[in-house]
């Protein structure tokens, strides 16, 4: 069995509403071993989610639609699959959580209810053995008195309860790969604090790889063995979380951890912000989608759309200026004062 | 000492629920806000912060007379808000504004930017159509947007940019005190960065008073100068920033405060994880709201609601670990450990 557990290259996701064309995904690539956990990080808009259920080819067609790359799983090309083989793969061998646990959840059914359901349709298991299994999965995700809470309603659980739920119905059946997409966004810091220690010591039982989606840095640090950092729908870098926390190469990603207002920033400071918001990813974008936000984008940058390279060991990243050869000095770029900026 | 702007005293809220009997009213009461009292000096900054539910919107909508208060009092400058008569109010109103989380909900879509800034105005009849229009420009310059885009719609704006023409509205009144109620917690990071800096610059521009509500404890400890900690609809601890992020004297502060993601993928974080989440505030746990979670609570927690003490330097908490000799909390530092590193 190879290490290898899930390969995406060149991923193209677009969605089209009458004569516009969103491209939402762009080129999206990246290779995850078992037992590793990748982060994706970036703002809202830059193609996070969409690149998440292309995974599982829950994409809405239409108006999405794959346009382009390949997903490869374990040895099976999923975008190849027939439906049919696919629905066997979701739930099972990759499952999936959501930002939201409460739209995620049936209101009408009892806990207990969606969770045999979702063992039964991938396990060989009688109703009896099912709900074993589910009770156990609710102990296991830490619901206190599972077997009396079995039997109760999603509005009768906290926010932090349900998302407990929705791991336990992800993890049942014991999935290779789990895609987490803002597990924690709309959670109290405490909870989250509980939740992602709990999806570590499951990891941990289990062996489940986990492709973490989040715009918190915080978050890719408490859990993420690799990054990417998303921008506009593309990967701008690529490589370990040690590695990019210390040596981080793409004007985005400098942008992205200089505006985290952290211990070291005193309040005498003024935050560095990233001047401006992202493009429109409907309109056709020519050279970096970063240029126009970046400090250090000059003509080439406009004109020319840069490759993703290995600009250090193992380390990608898609910026004119970052190369093996040249490298951009952080400091220079710093923008000072940008309280100011106009639309 | 400076006189403080706003004194509020003994504030109170309880929601009754509906009575399963018609005409009855119901003694099933949510207490979003159960006896919060605090001051505001001018051109300061007062967080609020805890968990949701624990009541920090529905103080904000209180001391800015959205909502009758059950009990207790609003001062601003001196003059009770509640139960003040309805013309006085309007003048006394002018002076706190708000700004609210969601820059997508707060303005009227089928308005125009210039229409949704001038809007107090018009309400309050100040001036006439020329100055109103010169005031709207002035006002989209103040917090970085172009004066030329009154005309323009909300929905052709960015969340960063409707969060600004937010504030441009909240200001066009010249409002001496800002509530701002998770102002960027719908904001990306780099443009949550944006405004704030925004916020703190027109602080010392217009010599603004903030009160600034926040899950987010980051934020809060670079944007204010005291912090209030809320749970349950009291005030549990407050203090200076310093005194809180340093020196937090309440269990509760201290697991938010641990509960805040790590910086770096090489700090350890020694975490004090809670047990549940909060509790309802229908039937709100016996004597101390948060013992049920506390990792050190005492028999007297149970039965005993502890009152706010002062701990020195303007510093509050309300915990009875305070009463004890060897307070266990002393012994737990706040600061994280990070393991000898050089990082840029
Ligand atoms: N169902 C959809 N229909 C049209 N456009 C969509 C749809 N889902 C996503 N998009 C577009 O795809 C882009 C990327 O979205 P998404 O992956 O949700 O971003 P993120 O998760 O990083 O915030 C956005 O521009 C969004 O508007
Ligand atoms: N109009 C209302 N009727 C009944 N309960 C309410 C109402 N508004 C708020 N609450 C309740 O009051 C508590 C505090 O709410 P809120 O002030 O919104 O908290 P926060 O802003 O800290 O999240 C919650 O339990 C909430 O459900
Ligand atoms: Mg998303
Ligand atoms: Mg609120």
């Amino acid at each position: 069995m190879s290490d290898t557990l899930l390969t995406v290259e060149n991923l193209e996701v677009q969605f089209r509403s009458g004569s516009s064309t969103t491209k939402a995904v762009n080129g999206v690539s990246f290779s995850l071993n078992r037992k590793e956990n990748i982060g994706i990080v970036g703002e809202s808009g830059s193609g996070k989610s969409v690149t998440a259920t292309s995974l599982l080819r829950l994409i809405p067609n239409p108006p999405g639609k794959i346009t382009g790359g390949r997903i490869v799983f374990e040895d099976k090309d999923l975008l190849r699959l027939s439906d049919k083989e696919m629905r066997k793969i979701r739930g099972n061998e990759i499952s999936m959580i959501f930002q939201d646990p409460s739209t995620s959840l049936n209101p009408v059914y009892t806990i207990g209810n969606q969770i045999v359901e979702s063992i039964k349709t991938h396990q060989h298991l009688n109703k009896k053995e099912a709900k074993e299994k589910a009770i156990h999965m609710l102990e296991l995700v830490g619901i206190p008195e599972a077997r009396k809470r079995f039997s109760m309603y999603p509005h009768e659980f906290s926010g932090g309860m349900r998302q407990r739920v929705m791991i336990a119905i992800a993890l049942a059946c014991n999935p290779k790969l789990l895609i987490a997409d803002e597990p924690t966004t709309a959670l109290d810091v405490t909870v989250q604090a509980q939740i992602l220690n709990l999806m570590k010591d499951l990891q941990h039982s289990i062996d489940t790889s986990i492709v973490m989606i989040t715009h918190d840095l915080g978050v890719i640090w408490e859990t993420c063995d690799k990054m990417l950092v998303m921008y506009a729908g593309n990967v701008v870098e690529s490589g370990t979380v040690q590695e990019i926390y210390d040596n981080p190469l793409h004007p985005y990603t400098w942008g992205l951890l200089d505006s985290q207002i952290t211990e070291s920033v005193s309040s005498e400071e003024e935050l560095n912000a990233i001047p401006g918001s992202p493009p429109d990813l409907s309109l056709d974008i020519t050279g970096c989608p970063f240029a126009a936000r970046c400090p250090f984008a000059e003509e080439i940058c406009l004109k020319k759309t840069p490759e993703m390279i290995e600009a250090a060991e193992g380390h990608f990243t898609a910026c004119h200026f970052q190369t093996k050869e040249h490298r951009l000095d952080r400091k220079e770029g710093k923008v000072h004062d940008r309280s100011n900026i106009k639309s | 000492m400076t006189e403080a702007i706003l004194k509020v005293r003994n504030l109170k809220k309880h929601f009754y629920l509906d009575s399963p009997i018609p005409f009855k009213k119901s003694d099933q009461s949510v207490k979003a806000v159960d006896g919060v009292s605090f001051d505001v000096f001018p051109g300061e900054t007062l967080g609020v912060v805890g968990e949701s539910g624990c009541g920090k919107s529905t103080m904000a909508r209180l001391v800015n007379q959205l909502i009758a208060p059950t009990e207790g009092t609003v001062e601003l400058n001196g003059e009770n808000l509640v139960n003040m008569n309805k013309e006085k109010l309007r003048v006394f109103r002018k002076t706190i504004q708000m700004v609210f989380q969601d820059p997508f909900a707060s303005l009227d879509p089928r308005k125009t930017v210039g229409e949704l800034i001038a809007e107090p105005l018009v309400i309050h009849k100040i001036g006439n159509k020329t100055s109103r229009k010169e005031r709207v420009k002035e006002l989209l310059e103040v917090v970085g947007l172009r004066g030329s885009h009154s005309g323009r719609y909300p929905h052709e704006f960015s969340g960063g940019q409707r969060q600004r023409i937010n504030i441009a509205r909240a200001l066009a009144l010249n409002p001496d005190v800002i509530i701002c109620d998770e102002p960027v917690s719908a904001l990306d990071v780099s443009v949550q960065a944006q405004v704030i800096n925004l916020l703190k610059k027109l602080q010392k521009d217009f010599n603004l008073t903030y009160i600034f509500i926040s899950h987010d404890l980051n934020v809060v400890r670079y944007v204010c100068d005291r912090i209030a900690v809320m749970y349950l609809g009291k005030i549990v601890e407050m203090g200076t920033y310093k005194e809180i992020y340093e020196d937090s004297k309440h269990p509760y502060t201290r697991a938010l405060l641990s509960s805040i993601p790590k910086e770096s993928p090489n700090e350890i974080k020694e975490r004090i994880i809670l047990k549940g989440s909060v509790p309802s505030p229908i039937n709100p746990p016996s004597g101390c709201h948060f013992h049920e979670r506390c990792p050190f609570a005492m028999d007297v927690c149970k039965v005993k609601s502890p009152e706010l003490m002062d701990v020195g330097n303007g510093h509050q908490s309300s915990c009875h670990l305070l009463e004890l000799e060897n307070n266990p909390l002393s012994d737990i530092p706040i600061k994280k450990k990070e393991e000898e590193m050089e990082c840029h």
